[in-house]
Order: structure tokens, then sequence, then C-alpha cells
């Protein structure tokens, strides 16, 4: 077994922006352990403009956006361990990996858990029918054209109107295929505005919303979809059935955090992320585990991917060096309006900035936000409009500490 | 007058664009860039064009492409055909141009293969 | 020319394929699809039945009763995964409680051992998340778990490596007999001949008889559906528990898999042919509903997918194990249905019996090897090993499918060892890449890169499971 300071696990945005931060926080000894062969991640797949905003000050697509930071990764020497999957984190951080290298294991001091997310299949929802070819995920159809270079069908419906699923539409119609439509089981989009606008409207392709795909037809290849109106309920309303022809449909129904290297170390985790509970620093229940990026929560912009993902390593490279955060804690809880709040629980003596990040429960015209500790309003913020599909932020300033009291919440009114 | 959705950030700013005698005028847009998008979605829409061209002397490998300027909105399918033409070598940096003078724009690499 | 003609590669034509490849015989066997275990061998509970269940002086009893050691037995010559982890029929109230004893009464009859009669309490005492509304439950140690279609495949595997020839995408269409020689014609006009010739064609059976003159039974195909719940609802049931059988069928099982997977299923609705293999919201919600009655807790949010599988049954409720009365050296393997891979060995073996006394010579081949190499053998080593066999072996050591961890080296393995993969599925079913939480997600195109390189076949010719089941639309 070797060791080293700090084992980043995934090769992804988080984890390249968390190896970084730790180099520069002071850590010489990082290596990451990639599942593919190139530093990326999904971001390599995700050949459209969009990224970057926030962090760069422009506008990038995504190979581009992970290229500066496979840039800072190589200057600083750090240890890449390309096509390596790891199979388990002990209590004690041993990670034990596999990769053409063979089978071994690393005693870290630190860990981060940087694995990302994975796509909700066909499987996982239930849709009846037939198992034909032709039925992808959407980030399945995207590596299969934007890697791999094919077509993967003429004519295709989308279910889910998350980003993945409204990129997917416009790339597949530039490339020559017909959308006929995208189906969204809600109300409203769970994607950015500004992509159903650039991706559907500008191409004219439907969005029908509390719709969803009620069977898939075809033995051999995919030859059609019955679509159907759901009711409140999310069923499908009798009479409203309806065949669209197509030999493709693309699922883009929500995405999951790849967690399962941190159950078998057995971190708490948190029922309504998916991902693990963490503190401001983003350590997870086992103290110099941390966790960053998709596998932590399910972002929108991979710039707050890189922010959660320098926090992380910042804090790994401190405890690796025997730096503690000690103090009390006190839990953040999601409030009314207000589906999670991350992290789950801050240090409270301690004066520092922290940004509560949190996803609203429905979509809401203008928002007060509120945080409290009892009845002590911490900070407010006003909103023109929030969506489940937009993470939203709401900052605790250095100047409120030492905080008072066991539990803050974050919670929300419309304002009239 | 015209409602629109800025597109330039996440935050989708609802646009709205009045025409009067000065010209355009545009409510709605909490920053300089949701003015400009704005008029020019309604005098002359652009948009940023991303694919990929094939490498001829890697087996099996794909770089992606970007205009390096949004080009005319109505031009984008005869970008694409123009892209999907086109053949690169590596290696390839990004930043390289691909492919000179599409609508006013050129093709560049977004991605690096060695 | 062959000495036997084996029509049907699924788990009953791969075991009799195997049973005769102990023989100096030449085989053939026929699989109109793209792959082996393609029917009803790759979508039912892979339950090994205790016995307790068939009408004592059935084929079935005979058969089930035959056939749990045999079946245990070649599991273990041909590696295949399985688990003896007992079985449980429970009994929701008074009424059910008097058909448990009468299960319990019949087992007996049967010959079956072990078998014990708990109250509720006992039951939940073994078993914690059993629904509170259990009266009593009868309990099979005997009982078990297997996966079907590795047993399929190993069969037809093992069945190869000692001589026996598969034919796969021949769909027989027509069946002459002329001067005591079968010629099978194959709807590509493909043409094959023997002497002796058996019809293990599972759903399709009454129609192979039918094509060879022998049309005296019709299958009646009835559908199930099942839900299979992901890895990490391993443990909410450790023995397969079964619900008295009711006017629904012989019950709703919950079950652990023999890969570790929770499986909840089958319904049981007549269906107009045995193509129809597709889920229905009507199906799936009651294998959830009746799932629920048995295990509450049952988490149906954990599903990884839901599939349906086609029973070959009969009015009679028996199996046919016999020569045909009109076509001398037509043997009929036909109506297996439950408890049809319990039986399979044991059919098979009667399979030969019913052959040598049609007239076919045996004699014995000496170099008959009932072993398969293991493909999961990577799998079962030490970290140690592992570790020494990727220095040798670095394809080993990529991990393809990161759900299941499926190595490229496993894949290709597949793709090499009988019976080969040809498609998607068949790398699935092989080694289980592409089977887990994120259903092929991320894998799919590196198995199908793998496929073009082994097969030497463009990307674009890559199917899911043969025919146009084609993924690709050509080139960018």
């Amino acid at each position: 077994m070797t060791e080293h300071d700090i084992v980043v696990i995934g090769g992804g945005p988080a984890g390249m922006a968390a190896a970084v931060a730790a180099y520069d926080a002071g850590c010489r000894d990082v290596v990451i352990l990639n599942r593919d062969s190139r530093l990326g991640g999904i971001l390599m797949q995700c050949i459209h403009a969009g990224f970057g905003l926030h962090k760069m000050g422009k506008e990038m697509t995504g190979p581009e956006y992970a290229a500066v930071y496979e840039k800072m990764v190589k200057e600083r020497g750090i240890k890449v361990y390309s096509e390596t999957m790891v199979l388990s984190l002990t209590p004690d951080k041993v990670v034990t990996f596999q990769g053409r290298d063979g089978y071994q294991s690393i005693q870290a001091k630190s860990v981060i858990l940087a694995m990302g997310c994975r796509e909700r299949s066909r499987g996982a929802i239930g849709i009846p029918g037939d198992r034909p070819a032709g039925v992808y995920s959407a980030g399945c159809a995207q590596r299969l054209m934007n890697i791999e270079g094919f077509s993967v069908g003429k004519r295709a419906v989308i279910l889910g109107s998350g980003d993945i699923g409204l990129i997917m539409a416009r790339r597949m119609t530039l490339e020559g295929a017909k959308v006929e439509a995208v189906c969204e089981l809600m109300s409203y989009s769970g994607g950015l505005t500004r992509n159903i606008v650039q991706c559907l409207e500008d191409f004219g392709i439907p969005l029908y919303l509390s719709t969803t795909v009620t069977k898939i037809h075809g033995r051999e290849r995919l030859e059609g979809v019955t679509i159907a109106q759901v009711g409140p309920d999310r069923k499908a309303v009798e009479g409203t059935e309806r065949f669209i022809p197509c030999d493709t449909l693309l699922l883009s129904v929500g995405l999951i955090p790849e967690n399962e290297v941190t159950l078998t170390a057995g971190i708490e985790m948190d029922r309504v992320t998916s991902g693990a509970l963490v503190d401001e620093n983003r350590q997870t229940s086992i103290p110099g585990v941390f966790s960053c990026g998709n596998v932590l929560q399910v972002h929108d912009l991979v710039d707050f991917v890189s922010d959660e993902g320098e926090i992380a390593g910042v804090a790994a490279a401190k405890y690796a060096k025997g730096e503690t955060e000690e103090g009390k804690i006190a839990s953040v809880k999601p409030g009314e309006g207000v589906r999670y709040v991350l992290p789950q629980r801050i240090h409270t003596e301690k004066a520092q900035k922290i940004d509560l990040y949190f996803r609203v429960s429905a979509p809401l015209g203008k928002v007060k936000i509120t945080a409290k500790s009892g009845d002590t309003v911490l900070a407010t913020a006003v909103k023109p409009r929030v969506a489940p599909g937009e993470m939203e932020k709401i900052t605790l300033k250095e100047e409120l500490f030492p905080l008072q009291g066991e539990e803050i919440t974050v919670s929300l009114e419309e304002v009239k | 007058m015209r409602n629109l959705t800025c597109i330039i950030c996440p935050k989708g700013c609802s646009l709205t664009v009045e025409e009067s005698a000065e010209g355009l005028s545009v409510v709605g847009n909490i920053c300089p860039r949701g003015k400009k998008y704005a008029i020019e979605e309604c005098t002359h829409p652009v948009r940023t064009v991303t694919s990929f061209i094939r490498v001829e002397n890697r087996e099996d490998t794909m770089v992606s492409v970007k205009t390096s300027a949004p080009i005319p909105k109505e031009s984008m399918f005869e970008a694409m055909e123009k892209i999907r033409a086109a053949k690169a070598n590596a290696p390839i940096a990004i930043g390289d141009v691909l492919l000179a003078d599409v609508f006013g724009a050129d093709i560049i690499a977004t991605k690096s293969i060695d | 020319m062959k000495d036997v003609i084996v029509i049907g590669a699924g788990v009953i034509g791969g075991l009799l394929s195997r049973e005769l490849a102990r023989y100096k015989l030449s085989v053939c066997l026929l699989e109109k699809a793209n792959d082996v275990a393609a029917g009803a061998s790759k979508a039912n509970s892979g339950i090994i039945h205790g016995g307790y269940d068939p009408e004592p002086g059935t084929l079935k009893a005979k058969m089930n009763m035959a056939g749990v050691p045999l079946l245990y037995q070649a599991a273990d010559e041909l590696n295949v995964t399985y688990v003896r982890n007992g079985s449980m029929i429970c009994a929701f109230g008074e009424k059910e409680d008097v058909t448990v004893r009468a299960l319990y009464d019949r087992g007996i009859t049967n010959g079956v051992e072990g078998m014990e009669i708990l109250t509720g309490d006992e039951a939940r005492a073994l078993e914690p998340n059993l629904s509170e509304a259990i009266t009593s439950v009868l309990r099979v140690p005997s009982a078990g778990i297997i996966c079907p279609y590795g047993m399929a495949i190993a069969a037809v595997g093992n069945a190869m490596d000692n001589g026996v020839e598969l034919k796969l995408n021949f769909e027989v269409c027509a069946i002459e007999k002329k001067d005591g020689v079968f010629t099978v014609t194959a709807t590509n006009g493909q043409q094959v001949s023997a002497r002796y010739l058996v019809n293990c064609a599972g759903a399709y059976s009454d129609k192979i008889a039918e094509m060879a003159g022998d049309k005296f039974f019709e299958i009646i195909p009835r559908a199930g559906e099942y839900h299979l719940l992901d890895k990490s609802q391993n443990g909410l049931v450790s023995h397969t528990i079964f619900q008295v059988p009711s006017e629904e069928g012989k019950g709703i099982l919950v079950s652990p898999t023999a890969h570790g997977n929770i499986l909840v299923g089958p319904t049981a609705a007549k269906v107009e042919s045995p193509e129809h293999v597709e889920t229905t919201e009507d199906g799936l919600a009651m294998a959830e509903r009746l799932g629920k009655k048995s295990v509450p807790s049952l988490w149906i949010g954990s599903r990884i997918t839901s599939f349906s599988g086609v029973r070959s049954s009969v009015s009679t409720g028996d199996f046919i194990i016999e020569e045909s009365r009109k076509v001398p050296g037509l043997i009929h393997l036909g109506a297996i249905d439950s408890p049809g891979l319990t039986s399979a060995v044991a059919i098979a073996k009667e399979a030969v019996k019913l052959l040598a006394n049609a007239g076919l010579e045996l004699v014995e081949n000496p170099d008959f090897n009932p072993r398969r190499e293991d493909p999961r053998a990577f799998a079962k080593m030490s970290p140690e090993e592992k570790n020494a066999y990727i220095q040798v072996h670095p394809e080993f050591g990529r991990i393809v499918c990161r759900c299941e961890s499926v190595s490229e080296g496993e894949m290709r393995l597949a793709l090499r060892q009988n019976p080969p993969a040809n498609d998607v599925d068949g790398i699935k079913r092989r080694t289980r890449g592409g089977m887990g939480r994120c259903q092929g997600g991320f894998c799919m195109p590196v198995v199908m890169r793998l496929i073009s390189e082994e097969r030497g076949i463009p990307m674009e010719e890559v199917t899911k499971n043969g025919k146009s089941s084609k993924f690709l639309n050509g080139k960018l």
C-alpha cells in the first residue's frame, strides 16, 4: 500500500478544481484517480457553449472549460491515474482501486469525493412497453454523437426537459434529425429558460408540459412512443394518449449522485440530495473525507461545481496538515418553500463568510428569502423569480459570527 | 413591442423591446449585455454554433469546434453543412482555426488533440 | 448429416445438447435468435423449486424432485451462480393456513425433505421485513435461486466445447422427414439434416410440432412482468418469498437473485403470442402491489429495470416429454413452464433415454469434459491475485461497467468464449456489464466498440439483440 496526503476520486470539474486548490493551499502530495483516459469528465462531451460565465467571465464550451483546469493540474505536476476505477473507501481512508496498472490501495490523509452523477434510466422510471434499441439516456446519446461521431437516429422524442435533454434536442436538429417533441412530466421545465429559448424555440420544437411517455413500441428498433397528458397526481389522463412515430427516445429524467464509493465507507447521507451530509468545508461525517460537485448535489452550472471543489480542496489540505475545524455546530434546515439547503451543518464560532446553496420546492414569482436562527434574521434576499431547476444561494456574512442557536433555517415567502 | 428571454447568461431575464421614433428601447435587463442581446435579436439575431470535425490522422477521433463569434441565426444549418464537410489533422490546439470565414466567423477547435 | 438436431437453445435445449455431448454423436443446436437463452430462459424467476407444488404423480413432480440435485451438480460443474437460500410460502389468514398445510402434505408425498411450517411470528424472526398480515409459512430449505440465462449460456458453451455445433439466426420454417432423415430448413434458406430431432422450442414448440406433422398440443403463452431492484436493496429478504397460490396465479414472489438484486414478480396474463414481451402499466402496478403485500417495506424507487417473460403452458398443466406418436425419431420437450428450470437437467436426461428407446445408439465419449472454464474467475480472485493477473493482462484492470465492476478483459472473454456473445444484450447476460443501476448509460458506447473490434464489424452494425435492433444511424 502506498501513501498520499490527498486522494481525489474523480477527474471531472469538481475533482480538478479540488486538486488544484489543495495544491495551492500548500499540500503538494495530491493524486487524482480518474475513470476516463482524459481529464474533464462529462464536460468533454458537452461541446456546446454556456460554461464559465461566472467563473471565467466569458462563455466557453465544455472541453474549453475543462482545458483550463487540465492545464492547472499539469502545471502543478499533480499525479493522475487514468482509466482507474475506485472500488471502495474505508472509514480510515484507505482507497482501493483498479486500473491497467493493477489492483491497489492508497492510505490517504484526506480524501475528496468527486465522482459526479449518473442519469436516471428508463428502467428506473418504469416506462411500460417493449425494449427495443433506440432508447438512450440523453448523455449516452450525447457521447455517441460528440465523442464517437455517430448519428443515433432520424426522428426523436425527448422525455424530460432538463438541460441535457434541451441541449440534445438542438444538437440532433442541427445534425439533421427531426425532434418531434420534448415531453415534461412536471408543469414546468427543469431546464434553464435560456436553453428553452435557444434549443427549442429557435427550431420550433414543441415542449409539452404535464406530459409523459406511457408506452414504448417496437420489437427491434424503436418504432414510436405513446405520449399522454398527466393529471396533478402525475398519472396519465385517459383519452389524451397520442402515438408519435420515432426511432429514437432520449431520456433526460434526472441525475443521481454516484455515491456507491461513499456508501462503502458508511458516510452519513442526505435523503433529499442523495449526497453526503457536509459542513461548510464540504467535510462529510468522516473527518478528512470531503465531497464536492455533482456527487454532493446535482448542480446546473459547472461554475458552482468548481467553487465547491475549491472549498473542499482547501479544507482537505488543511486537514492533511493536521488543522481541524473545532467548535460548536449548528444544523441548517430547509424551511417553507425550500427543498434542501447545503451545507447541512456549519461551524458557528469562527468568523467566516458562508454561502448557503439551496433549491426551491416549486416555481414562484418574486420571493423574499430569509435565513434565520431561531427568531433572529441572519440574511435576506429578494429574487424576481425562482424555479427548482435553478440553484440559489444566500450568504451569511462574516460579521454575523459567532452565531447563536443550534438550528438555522432557510425559507422563502412570495412578495406581492 | 416584443417580449424576449435573454439567453446571454443563466439568469434568463425577461426583456421587453419597444420601438419608437428614437429607435429600440429595452426594459427588464439587469446588465448591458441584455440590452445588446435584445436589440441584436430584433435586428439581426445571431447564435454560436458548436459541432465537431473528424480528425483524419487519428482513428475514431473527433475534435469539437465552435464558431469564433456568433453567426447569423438563419445561417446555422448552412454553417453545419460546411463544418460537416471539413477535415482536420492532429496535432490540434484549442483555438486553432480549422475552417476560415464561415458567415463572418472562423471555425475553431475547442479541444486539443495530441 | 448429423445424428441429432436440437431446436431451441434455451436452458432445455442447452442442457440436452450437453447431455448428448457425453456420447459419440454429432449434434446440431438450432436457435432462431442472435443469441442463446433468448426466450423464457432469459426472463423468469430463476427459482430452484423445492418440489412441494406439483400434483403428485405428474411429470412435473417427478422431474422437479429428480431435477434439484442434478441442477445443483450441473451448476457446480458449469460455474453458474446459485444460492441455496430456501423459500417461504406465505399464508394470509385462516383459509390460506389450510393451503399451507396441504402444500406441506403434498411436499411430503413428493418426497421433499426438511420442510417446516412456521407461525407468522417465527417467519418474521427469520425475515423481519415480512408483512404482519402473514399468519403461517411453509419453509422449504432445499429451494434455491440460480441465474437462469447463466445456466443456458454455460450449458450451450460446455456442449460446444465438447463438439456440439450451434447455429444462430436459424429460424426454422420447414421440417421434412424422408427415408428416416429429418431435413430442417430455415427462413434464410439454410438446411440441416439428422436422423433424430428434438423439439425444445419453448413457446414455439407447438409450431415446431406442427411443422413436423405432429400437431397435438397448443401453447398458451402467459406473460409475467417483473421489477428488478438495485443491489442496495440486498437483504430486504433472504428467502424467496411466495404467496400461497390464489386466483391471481401462483402468486407474486419477492426474492433475492443469484446476483444480489431483488426480484419482484411475476404477474400472469394470457397474451396473443409469445412475441408479447412488453411490460404494461397494469402489470407493473400489480407486481408492485402484490410484492408489497408480502414485504410492505419494498421500495419501488430502487428499481433498476422491469421486464416481461412468457411462459409456455398447455391446458393439461403438465410437461410434454415424449417421443412423437406419429413421427418416429421426433422427441417433444414442450410446455416446459414452472418448474422447468429446476427440472431442466432431469428433463435433458429423460430425453436422452427417449432417444435411446427410439433407436439412437449411445457410445460414451471418453473426451467429454463436464466442466466449463469459469468466465467469472477474475471477479472471484483475491485482491493480490487480481493485481498479479492485471500485470499480465492489463485489459482486466480497465473497468468498463462501473455499476457492476466489469472489466474490458471480462467483456472480451465473453466475446470469445463459447457461446460467444454477438450483441450488447449478449455481453450483458454473460458479464452483467450494463445490467446495473445506470443500465448501460455510461458503458454502452464502449461495449459497442468492443463488439465492433472483436467481431470485425463497423460500429453501425452492432445490435442490441440481432436483426434490425441497431443503435446507430451512420457516421456524422
